[in-house]
């Protein structure tokens, strides 16, 4: 394919390097420099994709971000993407893109049979048609819409790139690096402060790319080159293109998302496909210039209709002709910069400008060049179905209501030029209230919310020179503020045409018995009619409107469509556009990828992994891990074919009769230390510490000040001042700030201090009847016998040539000792407990294991301190202290809290000894009763009995402590099971508590 | 995200702190008879303030201190932090 719409010479590609891709299945070829529309457009191809509600062809209408059509699949190195903006696409060797919105193919679309229909979709069809009968809505309704629109389709596969995060500080952020971003980040860079400059396009210069200006006598882009290239040198400066930033956020926090491998055919080693930037800036400058808007006329969303400054960005910077007989229809001079663009290159334009006597500079020069001008003369329909074939053109009346007698000409293109609205989102984001600026029919920043400053086009300035003025003198203010530095800059001499006023004109009238589709937003198939509907059907607010309607919604966010709705609500409610008020601009400015968002926390990255000193161990010893919120615990230890019920049984098994040990690393530990540490102590359980001796350790509860059970665990008196607490796994964090904060903010008369030494000791517990046996082998030179150390007990030891600290406490129920070394010395404990175990017929046992034993001993833990039972829930109330005051105390009156048929945990047992509750089951009276089936309560933990060989549960139960023996039923709707339990003990196994003492 | 002014450590981000709620709620003493309403007040009842709010963070990914926060809960902006034992005026 030849290259027949590229001109001879001319733009900012790189001829030398010409690239082979393929649209639709098609190749072609292209150059380095190129965007994928551009090259699209050098080989003469407009039809990209179907609109979204009508199915009509969609070609190009912008050159950059503010393009509605032109969202393309992209195909990239064996990866897929959706909502890709052909505008924005830089073309590299081997791209391959498809339409969207088109199906079977962008040239015969079946969807386009709505166009035809179109009287039955208006605004909000959607909500009134597809809603009866219900059951089509999703038979018939939804799978059609579902494969007729989308904008594209995401991949289902693991997405092999890289993001990244990071993190910035500087003294001026600059969004945008047009003429007034240049000058600011010129001029604070030479005050030699911290600047980042960002810019979402490859090339630097905005604006001074295209524009026919003078700076400095120099072209305004080689001014820009000139500049870019002395802010790359300095160290204080970042300059950064294909970086869009998106999002302006609380207290100058910005966020950025770089494109640094997408205009590769793939990404290098080692670097990231996109890396998204969080920006602290002291003060932040938005020049993010400005957006030609359209003229509405009918058919105006035929391919070939496009803004006038791309088909000038595509001329000069790509050396693209957008068409050969091109016709420009304008309420403005920029119409003419156009105009003048093709003349140069041998193209004759007609130009229809609305105004009636406009004279400027540029319209002389125009003039003079033998440009065919009409004054007076607006486009009323454009004619061709996927592509401008001819115009209908009319005179039109001073007050623009009457039209003169329809002629067509024949064109091949229609640029359109509505006028310039500033790309306010930025500051519409920080907070800043905008206001309307009547001459130029637009909204502009108002008064700096946090410490942002728009300048240039962003701000309704359209003089070069006064933009170079006012961003020159910003960027040495707000930079001398910071650095206390005062380079003086001089600013340049500029040249410019100057511009006479725009026509405050933005639809063309209907002519009579016509019927016109004249679309306001291009992305969602909004015409001037729907928003007509919308408002006779009694929508007034503009945030309804537009919802409604879908107008200004989409990716786009009505970048090009936004003022112009406002614009016919205001004529059609008769209130001037500000009255109106425009939509809320909300973050991102344009599509972010979801995995720059999300970064690398992704699969195991996407939370912290912590490992216990022994977890290599676990790992040879074939243990399957389970996540114990961020921790990794052995579930259990698989020897040969044994599945998880197995295996845990075994080690349960094992601990009953013989002796287990537990890897406890996990357990939160909290060290507390001064005179107030009993005092602390007192206040936060629920039962009496002021009396507990050294070397002795205490079973706790601790509750929220709403009296719902917190935590509960040991704590040892080491020494005198010295407390050692253990939290659940769960909970060691938020226990750890529970204490801090009534240490520093309620009672800051108590001399405590608490530190975590969670991560210090390495934890094993040793459980079964022959632990004190093994024990005396590991310790032969302390006396731990049942009088040495009893039953919550403390003792310091000496492991081989190792510090430990030896409790005798027990989860498991049995008779049971924790051994607690420093972490570095965790293996070196676990293998010598294993070792010397060896003749005790040890087992390491797992978290199954773990629950199984305290489970049928009537232990709780967080599946009954769910953060909705109190002590007497969980059969605690005998730690609940009468005597003194303690956090939570004055909770427990509350009558719900001492009702008689309070809940309470009970054990269950299914009737058949065989059926297995599971977790979570409701426990009802009747399983013939009438939905909803009043709840009774609820099994909170499951497991198979070891020591009975059937299955047990626990269940927090209303009534509970009157429900023992009474026979109801088990019901989990999720797994399908009805079955009848009888209620129990939850002490099923040493009801008395003798093994432990033992 | 917000940038808050650690008294102890300096200008941090938000995400190394966590929130705590009202701080202007007193804690009734301990062992004094309090009446269900005083309860519930200290307890529950919260004013959800639309403008300037005194209220508590943890910095917990830095020093650990409970510190006090003056912030708009409409826009904000944080008027001025304090030390946990720190009065205001
Ligand atoms: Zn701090």
């Amino acid at each position: 394919m030849t290259q027949a719409f590229r001109i001879e010479n001319g733009g900012l590609i790189n001829r030398d390097k010409k690239l082979s891709f393929k649209f639709n299945g098609k190749t072609y070829f292209g150059y380095e420099g190129d965007t994928l529309a551009s090259a699209l457009l050098a080989n003469g191809v407009h039809l990209v994709g179907r609109s979204f509600k009508y199915h009509r062809p969609r070609g190009f209408f912008g050159a950059g971000v503010d393009e509605p059509y032109a969202v393309v699949q992209l195909y990239r190195n064996g990866e897929t993407e959706p909502n890709i903006k052909a505008t924005e696409q830089e073309l590299f060797e081997g791209l391959e893109a498809k339409s969207v919105n088109c199906w079977p193919s962008v040239n015969f679309d079946i969807g386009a049979i709505n166009n035809f229909l179109r009287i039955f979709l208006p605004a909000g069809f959607y909500y009134k048609t597809f809603m009866w009968p219900k059951s089509f809505w999703y038979r018939i309704y939804e799978p059609f819409i579902r494969k007729a629109a989308g904008l594209g389709v995401a991949s289902t596969k693991h997405d092999k790139e890289r993001y990244e995060h990071k993190y910035e500080h500087c003294d001026l952020l600059i969004a945008g690096s047009g003429p007034s971003g240049l000058a600011g980040a010129y001029a604070a860079a030479k005050n030699g402060a911290k600047v980042i400059l960002a810019e979402d396009k490859p090339r630097f210069g905005g604006s001074l790319l295209t524009s026919d200006v003078n700076i400095g006598n120099q072209s305004g882009k080689d001014w820009a080159e000139g500049i870019i290239a002395e802010l790359k040198t300095m160290p204080n400066v970042v300059v950064k293109n294909r970086s869009q930033i998106f999002g302006y956020y609380d207290h100058n926090m910005l966020v950025m998302s770089e494109k640094v491998s997408d205009h590769l055919p793939s990404t290098k080693k080692y670097h990231p496909n996109k890396r998204l930037w969080y920006i602290r800036a002291k003060e932040v400058l938005i020049s993010s210039g400005s957006i030609e808007r359209p003229i509405v006329f009918g058919n105006n969303d035929t391919p070939g209709v496009m803004l006038s400054s791309a088909a000038k960005e595509y001329l000069k910077v790509y050396g693209v002709l957008v068409g050969r007989k091109p016709l420009v229809f304008t309420n403005n001079d920029s119409g003419y910069e156009t105009a003048i663009e093709f003349k140069k290159h041998g193209v004759d334009p007609v130009v229809l400008d609305s105004r009636k006597n406009p004279d400027s500079e540029i319209i002389d020069e125009a003039n003079n060049l033998g440009i065919n001008i009409k004054n007076s003369y607006v486009v009323v329909a454009a004619q061709g179905y996927k592509k401008v074939k001819s115009a209908d053109i009319a005179s039109i009346s001073e007050d623009k209501k009457q039209l003169g007698k329809i002629e067509n000409i024949q064109c091949d293109c229609i640029c359109v030029s509505g006028f310039w609205t500033p790309t306010i989102h930025l500051a519409s984001q920080s907070g800043n209230k905008t206001k309307f600026k009547e001459e130029i029919d637009a909204f502009v920043p108002g008064q700096s919310k946090q410490n942002e400053i728009t300048l240039g086009a962003a701000n309704g300035e359209f003089s070069l020179e006064e933009t170079l003025k006012t961003s020159f003198t910003a960027g040495s203010e707000l930079s001398k503020k910071i650095t206390e530095n005062d380079n003086k800059i001089a600013i340049p001499n500029v040249v410019e045409k100057k511009s006479s006023q725009h026509d405050k004109f933005w639809c063309v009238p209907l002519p009579k018995g016509k019927s016109y589709k004249r679309f306001l937003d291009f992305q969602n198939d909004v015409a001037v009619s729907d928003v007509e509907i919308a408002l006779r059907e009694g929508y007034r607010s503009i945030e309804h409107v537009k919802r409604y309607t879908t107008l200004g919604m989409a990716t786009d966010q009505g970048k090009t469509s936004n003022l112009n709705g406002l614009q016919l609500v205001s004529e059609i409610e008769n209130k001037v556009v500000p009255a109106v008020g425009h939509t809320t601009f909300r973050p991102p400015y344009t599509p972010v990828s979801i995995g720059a968002i999300v970064g690398r926390e992704v699969g195991k990255h996407s939370k912290p992994t912590r490992k216990s000193p022994m977890h290599s161990w676990h790992e040879k010893n074939n243990a399957v891990f389970v996540d114990a919120g961020v921790w990794l615990r052995p579930r259990y230890y698989r020897r040969g074919n044994e599945n998880l019920f197995e295996g845990s049984k075994r080690e349960a098994k094992n601990v009953r009769t013989n002796v287990g040990v537990c890897d406890v690393t996990t357990l939160g530990k909290i060290d507390i230390k001064g005179p107030d540490a009993a005092e602390l102590l007192n206040r936060v359980y629920t039962n009496a510490w002021l009396k507990l001796p050294v070397g002795k350790a205490r079973y706790g509860v601790m509750l929220r000040e709403d009296g719902i059970v917190m935590d509960d665990g040991t704590t040892t008196r080491i020494s005198e001042n010295h407390y050692h607490m253990t939290t659940t796994t769960a909970q060691a964090a938020n226990v750890l700030s529970h204490l801090e904060y009534y240490l520093q903010l309620v009672w800051p008369e108590l001399n405590v201090n608490v530190v975590s030494t969670t991560e210090q000791w390495a934890g094993a517990a040793i459980a079964g009847p022959k632990s004190r046996d093994l024990l005396q082998k590991l310790f032969p030179n302390s006396d731990v016998s049942n009088e040495g150390l009893p039953f919550m007990g403390y003792m310091e030891g000496d492991l081989f040539g190792v510090k430990a600290r030896i409790y005798r406490i027990s989860f498991s129920g049995e008779l049971a000792y924790e051994v607690n070394v420093e972490s570095d010395y965790g293996n070196f404990m676990w293998e010598k407990i294993i070792e010397v175990g060896e003749e005790f017929n040890i087992q390491p046992y797992g978290t199954e294991a773990l629950s199984t034993l305290r489970i049928e001993m009537g232990h709780v833990a967080g599946s009954e301190l769910d953060g909705r039972t109190i002590p007497f829930d969980n059969a605690l109330e005998g730690l609940v202290s009468k005597k003194k005051d303690f956090i939570g105390k004055r909770s427990l009156q509350r009558s719900a809290f001492i009702a008689e048929d309070r809940q309470r945990i009970v054990g269950v047992v299914p009737l058949d000894k065989q059926t297995s509750i599971p977790e979570g089951s409701h426990l009802v009276k009747d399983d013939k009763a009438p939905l909803p089936n009043p709840k009774l309560g609820h099994i909170s933990a499951s497991c198979w009995s070891v020591e009975y060989d059937n299955p047990f549960s626990l269940a927090i139960l209303k009534d509970g402590k009157n429900m023992i023996g009474q026979k109801l039923f088990a019901m989990s709707p999720l797994k399908n099971k009805v079955i009848p339990v009888e209620i129990v003990s939850s002490h099923y196994v040493d009801p008395k508590g003798e093994r432990v003492r033992s | 995200m917000l940038y808050i002014n650690c008294p102890h450590c300096g200008m941090r981000s938000q995400n190394e702190f966590s929130y705590g709620g009202d701080a202007s709620v007193k804690r009734p003493e301990l062992n004094k008879e309090v009446s269900d309403q005083e309860w519930d007040n200290f307890v529950y009842n919260r004013k959800s303030l639309r403008g300037k709010h005194l209220e508590l963070w943890q910095h917990i990914s830095g020093c650990r201190q409970w510190i006090k926060v003056e912030r708009d809960t409409a826009t904000h902006e944080i008027f001025r932090t304090f030390k946990a034992d720190e009065e205001f005026a």
